[in-house]
This record gives C-alpha cells, sequence and structure tokens, in this order.
C-alpha cells in the first residue's frame, strides 16, 4: 500500500525525488531556481563540469521516445559529474514481456544511484519511487498526462529570468492542456509561486472545466484569454487529437487558437511567449512570433540544463 | 449433524425477529427458533451469548477466478474466504475463461463448489456468446445447468439492437437480465471524470457514461417489461434515475459494492493501485448520494464486489493495474460500519446483505428461495454468527482470498465473524 505521505519529501520536507510539483512548498521551488541561477554560470564557463555528483550512476530510464529531454539530462548529468547510462526501452514494458518494477530491480542491482523516468503512463514514477531502494532517487522526466515536473521548473526559471516577480504576473497556457503534462506541472508550479491570474485556455474538447479546481481561469476564447497576459506558453498539439474527435483539423485549431503577431498584441506589449517544444509551425503558433523578438522558447532551453542540475545535486544532496 | 446456538441475540431482518433466543438445528434445517425442545440433543453447543446470530450473508457479486485465472483465484481458496466473511450464499459473474456461456461449465462449477460444501454458488450465465455481444446463449439450458441470471460483467453491448433481443428473449422466460449501467464509449477511462482525474492527468469516466446507460436500459424494460437489476451503480444522477424508475415502477433493482460506499477518487492518493476500481470511485457527492440511497431501500443490495488479483497485475502504473479488489472478507464489517455512521438499526443494515439481496434473487432460488437470507423455521440452516462490537484490523496477508488487494488494508473495522453455519455444518468459525 502506498504511504499518504508526500513521497517525494522525506520526514525533514526535504525534496528526495522530484516526481510532481503538486504539494511541493514554495521554499522548496524556490531554492531550486536559486541553485539553478549557480549552476547557469557553470555552463558558460570554458570547463562546464562542477564534481557534485562525481562515482554516482544516473539511469535515463525513457519507456516512452525523446531524444531532446533525454538529452537535456544527459547532459545536466554529465555536468555534474555522473556516469550516465542511457537506455532505450521499448515503448512498454510489459510488452517486452518484463514487467517495470523488475525492469527497476534489475537495474537496482546494477547499483544505480538516480532514475530519470519517461513514461507514459500517469503515476509510473511514483510506483518506482515507492519500490527502489531508499538511496536511490527518481527523478520524472514526463509520466502519462500528469507532470514533466522539470519542465515545469525550467519555465519558472524563464519566467523569473525575464519577468523577477511572480506576484503580479497573469500567464495564459494555450492549447492542448488535457493531455498536456506541462501544462499541469506549469500550472502547479505558477498557483505555488503565487501568481494571481492562470488562464487555461482552448477548446472545450481540449480544456476541461475541472481545471478551476486547480485554480485557473478557463478561457475558451483565444483573444478573451491572452488579453493583457504577460506570459504566453503555448503547448504543443498532437496530431491525433485529430483522429480522436478532439479538433476537426490543425488548420481550423491555428485559425481560432494559434498564436499570430495579431493575436500577440493583445497581451501586454513586453509579454513573452514560450513553448516546451517541439514547435509546430503553423499549428500552434506561427514562425514570425515563434522566431520573434517576444519568444523565448531557445532560452528556455539553455535554462532546461541547469534547471536539471540544481533538481538532481538537491535531490542526491538528501537523504530517505 | 445436531447444532445448537445458545443465548445470542438473533436477528432476522426479514421477519423483524431482535431477540436473544436458542437456535435448534437439525439435517441442515432450522429446527426450532426460541424454544427448543429438551428432546432436542445436540452434538455440537455453540455459545453465542454476546454475539449476534444473522442469517448468512448473502453476496450478489462475487469473482471466484474458475475457470481459467486460477493464478487469481481457485475456488478453495475464494470459498474459503466466502465462509471466513459470513457469506453463505454468492453469485458469481460469468467472466471467467472460458466465459459461463454453456451449461457444462456451469455444471462444473457448481459441482466443483458443491463438492468443497462450502457457500451456495450462484452463477450468473452470460448473456451473449463469449460476452461478446452478438450472439445470445442459450438461457433455457443454461437456467437448467444452475444460472440464476444473465450478465454481461463488465462488457457493455453496444449494439442496442442485440441488447433490446436480449432483454425480449430473457423476458420470454422470466429470466432476469444483470447489466452494469456503463455506456461503451464513454466508459473507457480509469476514473471519475472530475477534478482528481484531470489533476492526476487519468482518463476520465463520465458520470454520464452511467446515465446514458440507464436511460437506454430503462426504455429497453418499458419496451419488453424484462426484470433487470442494475449492478453496482456509482454516481448520484444514476441513483436518482433508479429512484424515478422505480416510482415509475418498472421491474428493476440495483446494487452498489462496499467500495463506492465508503470511497471516493481523492483515495487514489498517490495513484494507489488498490483502488483501481470498476466502476472507478467518484466525487464525495456521489458516495453521499450511494449511502442514503442504500439507506432509504433506492438501492437494494450491497456487493462486495469481489475480484481477486494477482500481485503482478496491481504492480503497475495506476492506469494499468488490473481494477478488483477483494471483497468477501469485510462485506460484513464494511456493511456495519456504514450502518452505524449512518445511525441505522442494525437489522436494516443487515438487511441490504442477507433479506435483500434474496428478493433480488427470487425464484431463481428455487427451493432456497423462501429461506435463504432469512431465519426460517424449517428453513435451511444459512447462519452467520459474529461478534458485532469486535474492531479488527485488515491485514491484507490475513485474508484467506488469494486476492491480498483492499482499498482497506490497515482499516480498522468493526464486525468479527466468529462461526459460519452452511446447510447445518459449521463451515468457519473463530473463536
Amino acid at each position: 500500500m502506498l504511504s499518504r505521505r508526500n513521497p517525494q519529501l522525506n520526514k525533514n520536507g526535504e525534496l528526495i525525488h522530484l516526481l510532481s510539483i503538486e504539494g511541493l512548498p514554495r521554499a522548496v521551488l524556490h531554492q531550486i531556481l536559486d541553485t539553478a541561477g549557480t549552476f547557469l554560470s557553470v555552463n558558460e564557463r570554458e570547463v562546464k563540469k562542477v564534481p557534485l555528483l562525481r562515482g554516482k550512476s544516473v539511469f535515463n530510464l525513457f519507456f516512452e521516445n525523446s531524444t531532446r529531454t533525454r538529452t537535456t539530462f544527459e547532459i545536466a548529468a554529465t555536468r555534474l559529474s555522473a556516469d550516465v547510462i542511457n537506455l532505450d526501452i521499448a515503448r512498454s514494458s510489459t510488452a517486452k514481456g518484463e514487467s517495470l518494477l523488475d525492469t527497476i530491480a534489475n537495474l537496482s542491482a546494477m547499483h544505480a544511484d538516480m532514475f530519470v523516468v519517461r513514461h507514459g503512463e500517469s503515476g509510473a514514477p511514483y510506483l518506482i519511487a515507492q519500490h527502489c531502494a531508499p538511496h536511490v532517487h527518481v527523478v520524472n522526466a514526463g509520466d502519462g498526462r500528469h507532470a514533466h515536473p522539470t519542465q515545469g521548473l525550467l519555465d519558472m526559471y524563464t519566467i523569473k529570468h525575464y519577468k523577477q516577480d511572480f506576484t503580479n504576473l497573469t500567464v495564459a497556457i494555450v492549447g492542448d492542456i488535457v493531455h498536456s503534462r506541462v501544462a499541469r506541472s506549469d500550472i502547479h508550479a505558477l498557483t505555488t509561486l503565487g501568481v494571481p491570474e492562470v488562464r487555461a485556455v482552448g477548446p472545450k474538447t481540449l480544456v476541461p472545466g475541472d481545471l478551476t479546481d486547480m485554480g485557473v481561469r478557463v478561457c475558451h476564447d483565444m483573444a478573451e484569454g491572452i488579453r493583457g497576459a504577460d506570459v504566453i506558453i503555448m503547448l504543443r498539439l498532437q496530431n491525433e487529437r485529430m483522429s480522436g474527435a478532439m479538433l476537426p483539423s490543425a488548420g481550423e485549431f491555428f485559425k481560432n487558437y494559434g498564436l499570430t503577431q495579431e493575436k500577440l498584441a493583445l497581451a501586454k506589449p513586453d509579454a513573452i511567449v514560450m513553448h516546451p517544444g517541439p514547435i509546430n509551425r503553423g499549428v500552434e503558433i506561427d514562425s514570425s512570433v515563434a522566431d520573434g523578438r517576444q519568444s523565448v522558447i531557445l532560452p528556455q532551453v539553455t535554462f532546461g540544463i541547469a534547471v536539471r542540475m540544481a533538481v538532481m545535486s538537491t535531490i542526491s544532496g538528501n537523504n530517505a | 449433524m445436531k447444532i445448537l446456538i445458545k443465548n445470542g441475540r438473533v436477528i432476522d431482518p426479514a421477519s423483524g425477529r431482535d431477540e436473544t433466543a436458542d437456535i435448534a438445528i437439525a439435517a441442515g434445517r432450522i429446527v426450532s427458533i426460541g424454544q427448543v425442545s429438551p428432546e432436542f440433543h445436540a452434538s455440537r453447543k455453540i455459545n453465542a451469548t454476546g454475539l449476534i446470530v444473522a442469517p448468512g450473508l448473502v453476496d450478489l457479486a462475487v469473482r471466484l477466478r474458475e475457470p481459467g485465472h486460477e493464478h487469481e483465484g481457485m475456488l478453495e481458496s475464494e470459498m474459503a474466504a466466502a465462509v471466513a466473511g459470513g457469506v453463505t450464499s454468492l453469485v458469481c459473474l460469468p467472466d471467467t475463461d472460458p466465459v459461463l456461456d454453456e451449461p457444462g461449465l456451469v455444471e462444473m462449477l457448481k459441482f466443483r463448489a458443491r463438492n468443497l460444501n462450502q457457500a451456495h454458488v450462484y452463477p450468473l450465465g452470460a448473456l451473449t456468446r463469449k460476452l461478446e455481444g452478438e450472439v445470445l446463449t442459450e438461457m433455457a439450458e443454461l437456467t437448467e445447468a444452475g444460472c440464476v441470471g444473465f450478465s454481461q460483467a463488465e462488457v457493455p453491448i453496444n449494439d442496442t439492437l442485440v441488447m433490446h433481443r436480449a432483454l425480449q428473449y430473457a423476458a420470454t422466460f422470466g429470466y432476469t437480465t444483470w447489466l452494469r449501467p456503463q455506456d461503451g464509449f464513454l466508459g473507457n477511462g480509469v476514473a471519475a471524470k472530475g477534478a482528481l482525474a484531470t489533476r492526476m492527468g487519468l482518463s476520465g469516466v463520465p458520470a454520464i457514461a452511467e446515465t446514458i446507460a440507464l436511460n437506454t436500459i430503462f426504455e429497453l424494460v418499458r419496451d419488453t417489461q424484462a426484470r433487470v437489476h442494475l449492478c453496482r451503480l456509482s454516481s448520484a444522477a444514476g441513483i436518482e434515475l433508479v429512484r424515478r424508475a422505480k416510482a415509475e415502477g418498472l421491474p428493476i433493482t440495483c446494487d452498489v459494492s462496499v467500495n463506492h460506499l465508503h470511497l471516493t477518487d481523492v483515495d487514489i492518493g498517490y495513484f494507489n493501485a488498490a483502488m483501481r476500481l470498476t466502476p472507478p470511485l467518484r466525487q464525495q457527492r456521489d458516495r453521499d448520494a450511494i449511502r442514503a440511497g442504500l439507506a432509504d431501500g433506492t438501492i437494494d443490495a450491497l456487493v462486495s464486489d469481489h475480484t481477486p488479483v494477482d500481485e503482478d497485475m496491481k504492480a503497475l502504473p495506476f492506469a494499468e493495474a488490473e481494477p478488483g479488489a477483494t471483497g468477501l472478507e469485510l462485506l460484513l464489517s464494511l456493511a456495519l460500519q456504514w450502518g452505524e455512521e449512518s445511525g441505522l438499526p442494525i437489522a436494516q443494515t443487515l438487511s441490504k446483505i442477507t433479506s435483500a439481496p434474496v428478493r433480488v434473487l427470487g425464484e431463481s432460488l428455487g427451493s432456497l428461495a423462501s429461506s435463504a437470507g432469512k431465519l426460517v423455521q424449517g428453513g435451511v440452516a444459512d447462519l452467520c454468527i459474529f461478534a458485532p462490537d469486535e474492531r479488527w484490523a485488515v491485514q491484507p496477508g490475513a485474508l484467506k482470498s488469494q486476492g491480498k488487494h483492499t482499498p482497506f488494508a490497515g482499516y480498522e473495522l468493526p464486525g468479527k465473524v466468529k462461526c459460519t453455519v452452511v446447510s447445518g455444518h459449521v463451515a468457519h468459525e473463530a473463536f
């Protein structure tokens, strides 16, 4: 039976795994963001390494394909001097006949110190954290629709970098929110950090009304959703949403919710435009916006490495 | 064997009897309640002082896992679990492997169960062959083999033409069709649609999956006058529809599971796979409606929805985990807990797991119809003797069932079964 205590915190309330942003105290988030700031300079040095994880083995366990996220975790771990082992595991653990927990048991026997896990099912990293040895740390690199906490944190780092203060912002998250683990992590992070207005923007098939319980304002009208926003986070639209009767076509989605210069003009003049990538040009975002002066999509990637270094070094410094 | 149960508080919800009395049992029947003849020489005396002597419990939703899922449960283990839980009659579902769609399979199951000499087993036959929702089973043959009704288990029939004909055919012979109301398309999800599922990124089953199916069933019942038992309702809106349909006089009955009586989706916590259940746990409002509906009789019976699940099938991410929980050994305690919390007289609580489910089964019980779930002089001696105030901690490892997964692990519950008598023999005792 899983315990009712938040499994990512130890008895002292310190972070031992990063599974979700939900339930993390504001101070923990700030601490990670501050630590990331110090690592940013490491990444600009000629020798881009610190010895914080020297001798530790970090296993990248990607049950779902992802080159970008896996690479950023690999870079982050390497810059912390860890040994990184990448495991390409078939889409589903059960498809190969080996259960998820058997895979974990086997890798634990190889003396792993940290698992970076991406899995297609919501909650899979919780199962792993619950069943691995006490000294092993787990980082959720995206589970189903549930959470992508390092993306959430790097988004917060980006916002903090450009806007400094969270407590006077309006943030609009636009697109396929119901299927987005990034949106969920962003929402938890934004509300925890005290952002007074978080809006979820999109059609009713992609933006369920239940989201209001997470502390967001639901807007089905794009203009209403981005008017006066300081930050616009565009989400990637997956092709399968069309076959699932969620949307008629990418073209119609772009017409209603795609971010163009014209729509961006409704936001504050100094609004920043973010996207977790990879972007679909002409589907959720117009090229002129993606490459425009308000876009901070590439800085997000840079910050992502520092934030992942901060997460890994923070959790490995705390004991279960 | 002659048994004398002395000095127990005899509660029979069907007759309203609630008094301290002795019960004499011989040749599988209750010889007398109250005044026991001095001529009666018992070979076994049971001192029931301080205990409640009730009719054996009747559970309308049990998976014994045989045939085909023996790794999850064997007849031996699950029947032992039944009597350990005070259950003396149980209805088992047809979703075995192979599916209970042929008389031979039903006869074999009944034969195996009878040889174990524990609880009475009443199988539901499959409504359609292989539960595929296309071809009707041989209902008359299956009834002769011992089926008490026909069910699709968890497999919805999406084709309303087949549904209509199945009900027409069943109605021809007066068979009861047992349906779990869930739309086959909207029902594909792993948690109840709502704030929690949205927050946790779990695919949600909306309440309309239940109400749309109910409305369809009610229209078909109006047209065919078929008798339908609705299984394991989950939503407040669904219960309200049942309330109205009953007021209209439709020939329907319904049940809910112990899980839905006590839990909500919030209990999923951090993706606890023990809470992966079908139908999914809904919200507080729904649970409140279930509790009220069971108390006011809108919901006829309380069931364990006993579903033993293999360890490996729960050690998976929430959505991939197999739904189901063990329940036979918790039915009485969870009923008592609900009754206590709702301030109900104990007889009323017990009626939901004794006389009321027997009413659902009706004539299909055959010779036992007049006395199962009741304490009747001359009737079958099925009894559950329990200590109402003894609290016990649910320890999965200590359960007799092969299925160890329960959402109630660690709970302290009232009511400990001390002795179960089936057809006049002691099938379980734990004094």
